[in-house]
């Protein structure tokens, strides 16, 4: 079912948490809200669930405006972050909770059960206690639980933020396959650009009670909105630099950087100031465009080493180079840049 | 245990000085099945006369076995009491945002901390103006209210640590708010309901001065103002016969000290873990 929000306000207090906030989320989709914390994701996720009264706007799951319905009337399954799973039942009791409320016969909460413990493949874990199982096991058991009724909306906060890194990994394809295989309209809410990107069909990224962008996730790398985006995507982060134009040029005379722009901005007036953001992958040593440095620190990664170049004014530039790569600590090297596939923002900013 | 030897003085330090208290209970316990010649320490005879009152009433007192329903009935009653108004305000001032929450918060710290005596003389009016003076509910209703600030202060404990995401979880599930707190919520809190029970059964059964004040008519009253008035009675005076009431008033104390003791200790954790 299609979610819509429409100049969805909220406010705590005096505080406006999320202000005339406009987002629609296809049949189907699952599009994750990306921010640090504090940025409202989590505030946005409780309205469209019902646990927060909303201050202004409407929400709209397809046609039917939501907006003044309870929790228990919306039909939305939420997995919380920490799995909110009732202690003192069983996993079979705490995923049968749903249709229990419903007064469906035990019977038919029994069969609907195990086809769901089947999909989420906990089926021999049924009998016992959310206390006796690993994290993984308990976010299956939240899942399945928020999944029994088959819910038009799924709503994820932070799934994955209380299991460890392998289990992490796992878990992203496990939500995204049950998503995609009940066809659930999903939102997920998370802090890690990583999870948003792998496992949503859109990404909006969220800052201070706005959405700063949204779009899929391959386009907002490639092309972010302005520099916020652009420092938020990316793991090593990007590297940013300020400095001016000139003649179809970037120069940044303290960093020593003097750089062609990218044939598509070589116009841009002489003597704006902007800067250019350069993702570690964009070291290009077949590139004739350098920047000069020492290396200043290395971080060995297994398939590849990140470098950190450090430029004449203390500015770093991360770039990644594969393991066999020779450079030493301290080293003064120049490094080619793939200069079409640099970032260009303006004095704000913004992408240019 | 490596420091066997350290705790074995102390505890022979500690042993020496009970001294005292373990003569006394042991005495109390013999003293009811034997005589002692006057000017003796040591009792010369033994006897069940001194618990006659089992059998047969003491001249001018009730029936014990009535006495001690009465005492039953007033100490289930106020746990009842207790419980279920506790439960359910500590809840609504747990989780409810309700006006005036913090006022109540407040007022419930000051009415523990209030001394029940200097509220007497008041009760006894309102009590004889209602037409509940010399009656148990009267004084059951007493007793509860006086026991309900930190009844209800024990369980807001408990419901301060049910996370919230379990109630939002229920709700999400499509429970009512009263069905959360029933199914959801009640079960986690279940070792400071028991707790709670405990304690307020053994108070009720304990309390003397207000069944004393409240209720003292014979056919109203519980097992404390029937043995003080044992004590009282300065014209047949019967230590061995106040002793073996005593001990008869304090087994079921001790019976159930011995199977609650560790539900009674989480009153002062206050924590979920059961």
């Amino acid at each position: 079912m299609q979610i819509t929000l429409d100049k969805f306000t909220k406010r705590f207090g005096d505080v406006t948490v999320v202000e005339d906030m406009d987002l629609t989320v296809g049949k189907g989709e699952m599009v994750a809200l990306l921010g640090e914390s504090g940025c409202g994701k989590s505030t946005t996720l409780f309205a469209v669930c019902g646990i927060y009264r909303v201050d202004g706007g409407r929400i709209l799951f397809g046609d039917r405006d939501v907006t003044r319905l309870s929790s228990q009337e919306r039909n939305v399954g939420v997995v919380f972050q920490s799995f909110a799973l009732y202690p003192h039942m069983t996993v079979a009791q705490n995923i049968g909770f749903p249709l229990r409320v419903q007064k469906k016969p035990q019977a038919e909460i029994d069969a609907k059960v195990r086809e769901i413990a089947a999909l989420v493949r906990i089926e021999n874990l049924l009998d016992r206690r959310p206390g006796q199982l690993s994290g993984g096991q308990q976010q299956r058991v939240a899942l399945a639980r928020a999944l029994i009724r088959r819910p038009a909306i799924l709503l994820l906060d932070e799934p994955l933020a209380n299991l460890d890194a392998k289990l992490r990994l796992d878990m992203r394809a496990e939500i995204r396959r049950l998503q995609q295989e009940t066809g659930t309209t999903a939102i997920l809410v998370t802090h890690d650009q990583v999870e948003a990107m792998s496992m949503c069909d859109r990404v909006a990224i969220m800052d201070r009670g706005k959405i700063v962008q949204f779009a899929p996730p391959r386009a907002m790398y490639d092309k972010p909105a302005n520099t916020f985006v652009a420092g938020f995507l990316g793991s090593p982060p990007i590297s940013f630099l300020d400095g001016r134009a000139e003649n179809g040029r970037f120069v940044a005379e303290a960093s020593g950087v003097d750089l062609p722009l990218p044939s598509h901005l070589a116009s841009l007036e002489s003597g704006r100031p902007i800067g250019i953001g350069i993702r570690s992958e964009f070291l290009d040593p077949s590139s004739t465009a350098t920047v000069s440095g020492k290396i200043s620190f290395i971080e060995a990664q297994g398939r590849e080493d990140l470098y950190y170049l450090q430029l004449p004014d203390g500015k770093v530039v991360r770039g990644i180079q594969d393991a066999a790569h020779s450079a030493q600590l301290g080293d003064a090297v120049s490094w080619g840049v793939n200069t079409e596939a640099m970032l260009v923002f303006d004095a704000d900013g913004n992408t240019l | 245990m490596e420091d066997g030897k350290r705790t074995w003085h102390i505890a022979t330090i500690l042993g020496i000085a009970s001294v005292p208290l373990i003569i006394m209970y042991l005495f109390l316990v013999i003293d009811t099945v034997t005589d002692t010649t006057a000017g003796s320490p040591i009792p010369d005879r033994f006897t069940f006369e001194h618990w006659r009152f089992l059998w047969q009433r003491i001249d001018g007192r009730q029936s014990i076995w009535l006495v001690t329903m009465n005492t039953f009935i007033f100490a289930a009653s106020t746990t009842v009491l207790v419980l279920a108004i506790s439960s359910t305000a500590a809840y609504a001032l747990s989780r409810l945002n309700m006006p005036f929450r913090r006022f109540f918060l407040a007022g419930i710290l000051v009415l523990h901390g209030f001394p029940t005596i200097t509220l007497i003389i008041a009760i006894f009016l309102i009590l004889n103006m209602i037409g509940l003076y010399n009656t148990l509910i009267g004084v059951i209703l007493v007793k509860a209210a006086l026991e309900l600030p930190l009844g209800i202060w024990i369980m807001k404990g408990f419901y301060d640590s049910v996370p919230w995401e379990i109630e939002m979880a229920g709700i999400q599930d499509g429970a009512s708010r009263f069905m959360v707190w029933r199914v959801l919520v009640l079960p986690q809190v279940a070792p400071g309901i028991l707790a709670l029970g405990v304690f307020s059964f053994l108070a009720g059964w304990s309390e003397y001065i207000l069944p004393q004040v409240l209720a003292p008519n014979a056919n109203v009253q519980v097992l404390s103002v029937y043995l003080a008035g044992l004590i009282a009675d300065d014209l047949n005076p019967d230590f061995n016969l106040f002793k073996s009431v005593g001990l008869f008033y304090m087994v079921p104390v001790v019976i159930f000290y011995l199977f609650f003791q560790k539900h009674l200790m989480n009153i002062y954790g206050g924590g979920t873990k059961g």
